[in-house]
């Protein structure tokens, strides 16, 4: 089937795309990868066939966007002075050093730790989507987690620490 | 922890990522990467959605034609790299507003026919869009100048077709035996662009 107007197509999946971006970029870059993933996705829709999960694909293309995007942000640190004046106006309250935390994991680990805490893929569909086994999503996500367990226990105490039986 | 990272999934980024797709669309007709502008004019006809692609204005629609399924009508059949963009369509879009004030007795938009395949049924709608301001011409008359003249009721097809009313003024089109004859966009609105170019009296 052919897919629908882009038009729709972006109405139907800007806010998950978006939420996706603020959680592993933050939300200085979330912005700029938006523009990233839609324009690839763009060039790219003439020839994409509607098969009914095309929430599949601009996630796929997003979570590339945002992995690409660590890693060049690694390559040339951003001196505070680029930040831009103002942010998104996202309030983290609280959690910012968990945001923090998580944009600090490697790429995949910080990948899998969204696509499944924060807009809640199965395993299978993060298998997908980062192009590994459904293992290696779970074991991404494990990593990720117990990362972010070991980097906040000293800031948050105890009571954050959560027991395997969790982990789903 | 999960309960902070919950948070984010609940986080109202309506607003954020609107913003964002506005921006993107910018980014979009810079890139030269929008093959169909669309956007909506409001008319005493009611709001009619105009649709440009780079060679010209291709589809203009009533509201009674939902637009989900105008746009993918023109997805299925042009391309589905469809955005809602003004920019493009300026020109046509303040023709329009103008030809409905009174101002404009001409539009000069360049059209864009592909959903119309080469033939008969363009000629009639070529002819068509020379008919004047404020004139009409009969069923048969343009079938004869689009090359057959008997095809009366064909060259009544093609007009009931045609992807770009208003512009390419099908409403001047009217049968031998009098009255106006039908329309495509209700009979209403035929007499009122009639009414609206002097040929009816109001």
């Amino acid at each position: 089937m052919r897919p629908p107007p882009f038009a729709a197509f972006i109405e139907e999946h800007r806010a998950t795309v978006y939420r996706f971006l603020l959680a592993t970029v933050g939300p200085h870059d979330a912005d700029d990868c938006f523009q990233e993933t839609f324009i690839a996705a763009l060039r790219a829709y003439p020839t994409v066939r509607d098969d009914g999960n095309l929430r599949g694909w601009i996630l796929t293309i997003a979570t590339r966007k945002a992995i690409d995007h660590g890693r060049a942000k690694r390559r040339r640190p951003v001196p505070m002075d680029d930040l831009p004046e103002t942010g998104v106006g996202f309030e983290l309250d609280g959690a910012s050093e968990v945001w923090d935390a998580v944009r600090a994991l490697p790429p995949m680990q910080r990948a899998a730790v969204v696509h499944r805490y924060v807009i809640d893929m199965s395993y299978a569909e993060i298998g997908r989507l980062l192009d590994c086994t459904e293992e290696a999503a779970r074991a991404n996500a494990y990593e990720g987690r117990r990362k972010l367990r070991a980097a906040l226990a000293p800031v948050r105490g105890p009571d954050l620490v959560t027991t395997d039986a969790e982990v789903r | 922890m999960n309960d902070t990272l919950a948070t984010l999934g609940r986080l109202d980024v309506d607003a954020a990522s609107r913003r964002a797709a506005d921006q993107l669309v910018r980014r979009a007709a810079a890139a030269g990467l929008i093959d169909i502008a669309v956007a909506t004019v409001d008319t005493p006809m009611g709001a009619l959605l105009v649709a440009g692609t780079r060679e010209g204005l291709v589809r203009v629609a009533f509201p009674e034609e939902h637009p989900d399924v105008v746009l993918q009508e023109l997805a299925d059949a042009v391309s589905p790299r469809i955005l809602r963009d003004r920019r493009r369509l300026d020109r046509t879009l303040r023709e329009l507003d103008e030809y409905f004030d009174g101002r404009r007795r001409r539009f000069t938009t360049r059209i864009d026919w592909q959903l119309i395949p080469a033939g008969f049924s363009r000629r009639v709608l070529e002819e068509t869009a020379r008919i004047p301001y404020g004139s009409v011409s009969t069923y048969g008359e343009v079938a004869n100048r689009a090359g057959s003249r008997r095809a009366a009721r064909a060259a009544g097809n093609a007009l009931h077709d045609n992807p770009v009313p208003v512009v390419v003024p099908c409403h001047r089109v009217v049968p031998s035996s009098g009255g106006i004859g039908q329309y495509g966009g209700s009979e209403w609105r035929k007499e009122y662009l009639l009414s609206l170019e002097g040929w009816l009296a109001r």
